[in-house]
């Protein structure tokens, strides 16, 4: 699942560990935050573990699932099931935090 | 590699050893194999190392491969604190038995948004579980966690599920924490490790440093259960089990010279027993060192290993001392058959000591050792701890069969000393030197206060220090004066 936009202001990445109701959940959530906020400016690659535990280091991955924003820097990272769209947003910088 | 213990209830438990001497004698075998292990200590315990020091001993040791997953420090750092005590990560990491995780949470980069799991971290664990076939984990010190995520709840139920999941793969865990207020380790860990607690301490009284060690639990196996000092040295960790104290050591029959012919006379014609203890007490300047310099140098012409502690001199003055009286104890040193481990007492605690010298007696395995004097370390303890420290050193050199020679200086021209009187009873053979002034010079005497097993001569005798050593005066010969020597040291000597 990738979505290759070469140019794209915003790559993210998101780390889940198989097909678990979480995981897709997240996905779900995700799609739904990029359509309205990120539209056509945005990269995001999913990765799962359980296919590619080597990854896992190289990002500090503890937490699934975890979204990482790898650009614009600096890296930030969002855990859980991105369900509060708001938290989402500020994460990504998106809205201030309050 | 695992040894089996038998449980109280009689079931087999596997032990997997640590290869840290001294601790695998108190777990009688070692940590349980595949269960998880908790340590837990204050800072600077010695935590991490001893992890460490389990996981590097299972590589090279045990043919164990191993994981650390290390929450404080990085892989460099890690290798930077052990490579001074002759670990070499980078290559064992390179071998591929040993992989090192290094996991960083940075609170403030992440967001917290809805459920997670940390499933992330058992990923990581289990790819290096299975990239190196470990038998051994290290988890150093998990209970970061809690500082880089606030749901406290999630960690506790992922923590239950992780050392689960542990047993579970059949690995042997080391898990370290850190000491917390009124509980073993701060976030409560000992709540889900349960099978074994070592707590380690770390205590300064009077500016002098002890480590100390505990088994606190260990399910379903005999354990030790007192607090035993432990060393940190270049070569890693050393516990000292007490030793048992039960007297069990074997009484050799055969005798080893003093190294003074009129001396082996005096104690039936054939010196000390070997593996026994001797004392040489006496005032100042009585020559109590250079009636050790004959013991060791005999020792060393028959080719023996021999080591000597050495409270207040330096070698260096030992062995000038010693050339000035005709002893040469140099060409020994040269030849690899006499040691000398020079410490000053106040450098760490008697229960440190006791640890290094354990240590060193072991590393170099002599037939004969001298401590010179034992007194010294009185500066360090009070009488009741140097007679306990003495009496488990003395145990063990015993055990090992070891002669030992005890030099003890008497502070003045007063009675037998209370040090002395205390430390006697473990004594098989006391000699006690005087210096008494008689018609304006100086006598020497010297006098077999006892010495168990043997009929032994009750005389004093004088003696000189000559630039052949120390020699006995002939008694036949005895003058006057000779004869005052012994009448006024046999008064005071008669203290005992």
């Amino acid at each position: 699942m990738k979505k290759s936009n070469g140019s794209a202001e915003y790559r993210l990445r998101l780390y889940v560990a198989g097909q678990t109701p979480r995981s897709i959940s997240a996905f779900t959530n995700l799609k739904k935050i990029c359509n309205e906020h990120l539209k056509g400016r945005y990269q995001l690659e999913i990765v799962d573990l359980l296919q590619k535990p080597q990854l896992a280091r190289g990002d500090q991955i503890l937490a699934i699932p975890t979204l990482v924003r790898r650009l614009p820097e600096p890296v930030k990272k969002i855990i859980g099931d991105l369900s509060n769209t708001e938290r989402v947003l500020v994460g990504l910088d998106l809205r201030p935090a309050r | 590699m695992t040894g089996a213990a038998r449980g109280p209830q009689g079931r087999q438990f596997a032990k997997t050893p640590t290869g840290i001497r001294g601790l695998d004698e108190i777990t009688r075998g070692g940590l349980p194999t595949g269960r998880p292990t908790l340590v837990c200590g204050g800072p600077g315990s010695g935590k991490t190392l001893l992890a460490l020091t389990f996981l590097v001993n299972g590589v090279v040791q045990f043919g164990e491969p191993g994981v650390l997953l290390t929450f404080e420090e990085n892989g460099d750092e890690i290798a930077n604190d052990v490579a001074s005590l002759g670990f070499n990560l980078p290559e064992l990491i390179g071998s591929g038995k040993l992989a090192v995780d290094y996991v960083h949470l940075e609170r403030s980069e992440i967001q917290e948004t809805g459920e997670y799991d940390l499933e992330g971290l058992f990923v990581r664990l289990n790819y290096a579980i299975q990239s190196t076939g470990a038998k051994r984990v290290v988890l150093d010190t998990i209970e970061s966690l809690f500082a880089g995520l606030s749901n406290d709840g999630l960690l506790r139920a992922e923590l239950r599920r992780l050392f689960r999941w542990l047993k579970d793969k059949g690995v042997t865990a080391v898990v370290t924490g850190e000491r917390g207020d009124g509980l073993l380790t701060r976030q409560g860990l000992e709540e889900y490790v349960s099978d074994a607690v070592i707590l380690l301490d770390h205590r300064v009284h009077d500016q002098v440093s002890t480590r100390r060690l505990r088994v606190v639990k260990y399910r379903g196996s005999f354990h030790g259960t007192n607090e035993y000092p432990f060393l940190i040295s270049s070569d890693g960790i050393t516990v000292l089990p007490v030793s048992s104290l039960a007297l069990q050591h074997d009484a050799p029959m055969d005798r080893v010279s003093t190294g003074i012919s009129d001396l082996d006379e005096m104690l039936s014609g054939k010196g000390y027993y070997r593996g026994s203890t001797i004392l040489v007490s006496g005032t100042a300047g009585t020559g109590k060192t250079s009636l050790a310099a004959h013991f060791l140098d005999a020792a060393c012409r028959r080719g023996e290993r021999c080591l000597c502690f050495l409270f207040e001199e330096s070698p260096k003055q030992l062995l000038r001392n010693m050339r000035s009286i005709g002893i040469d104890l140099e060409r020994w040193v040269e030849k690899g058959l006499l040691k000398f481990h020079a410490d000053r007492p106040s450098r760490y605690g008697l229960e440190t000591h006791l640890v290094t010298m354990h240590k060193v007696v072991a590393d170099f395995a002599p037939t004969v050792t001298i401590l010179d004097p034992v007194t010294n370390l009185l500066t360090v303890g009070t009488y009741s701890d140097v007679q306990a420290m003495l009496t488990r050193m003395i145990d063990y050199l015993k055990t090992e069969n070891i002669t030992a020679l005890l030099t003890s200086l008497t502070p003045g021209q007063t009675d037998i000393e209370r040090t002395e009187t205390t430390i006697s009873s473990l004594m098989d053979t006391w000699l006690l030197l005087a210096n008494e002034e008689v018609g304006g010079t100086h006598r020497r005497g010297l006098y077999v206060l006892k010495s168990r097993g043997m009929a032994h001569s009750n005389e004093v005798r004088e003696f000189a220090l000559t630039d052949r050593g120390l020699q006995l005066l002939d008694t036949s010969g005895a003058t006057g004066e000779a004869s005052a020597v012994r009448g006024i040291s046999t008064e005071r000597m008669h203290a005992s």
